[in-house]
């Protein structure tokens, strides 16, 4: 598995962008910044398999951490959280 | 350019909908077939989850709201085997204009 780049704690933002393809990252998620909760392994590259091709080396598939009032623009409860798996590729630092 | 970003038809979360639908339904057994054929392509190694996803999110937006769901995976499988060579348009449509005369 390729060293992950994040760590759990670690802020990280979503990237804001709309490939093409089979894509498992959620539109509404796009842009959010969030906290990394937890690394669940490393999958081959979903976007990759759906191409027929071999998605390797594996990605590293984070669970993180959003709160929903960054998520939704008229969000009432402050604290309210919501966890999306989002791929390495797809995250950068904030 | 086009000014709102690409949102495919299947990424609905966020969205205003109605009650989600919670109750349980039998399965036909065409139904079962197509679900039994995902799983054997999946054993042969001629089919990923994710090339079926690609396919079905890869349907037109009108095709995909009027399908039910194993509908979708339908013709995605076919869409898939057609992509790896498996099989030629001109034998699915040979295959589906037999089926369609048995009625």
């Amino acid at each position: 598995m390729p060293e992950p780049l994040f760590r759990p704690g670690e802020r990280v933002r979503v990237l804001k962008a709309y490939p093409l393809g089979h894509v498992r990252t959620p539109f509404y998620i796009r842009g959010c910044t969030g906290v990394v909760e937890r690394l669940c392994g490393a999958f081959p590259n979903p976007e990759e398999l759906a191409q027929m091709r071999d998605g390797l080396p594996p990605q590293p598939l984070y669970r993180v951490r959003f709160l929903q009032k960054d998520v939704w623009p008229d969000y009432a409860n402050a604290n309210d959280v919501l966890e999306v798996e989002i791929y390495q590729h797809w995250l950068e630092k904030t | 350019m086009v000014e709102q970003p690409l949102r495919g038809c299947h990424d609905l979360g966020g969205l205003p909908a109605g009650p989600v639908d919670r109750g349980e339904h039998d399965y036909a057994e065409w139904e079962r077939r197509v679900d039994a054929m995902a799983v054997l392509l999946g054993w042969k190694k001629l089919l990923t989850v994710d090339q079926r996803r690609r396919n079905i999110e890869a349907l037109p937006p009108q095709a995909y709201a009027a399908l039910a769901y194993y509908e979708r995976w339908v013709v995605a499988l076919g869409q898939s085997l057609i992509q790896r060579g498996l099989i030629t348009t001109a034998e699915l449509a040979r295959k589906m204009k037999e089926v369609e005369n048995r009625a």
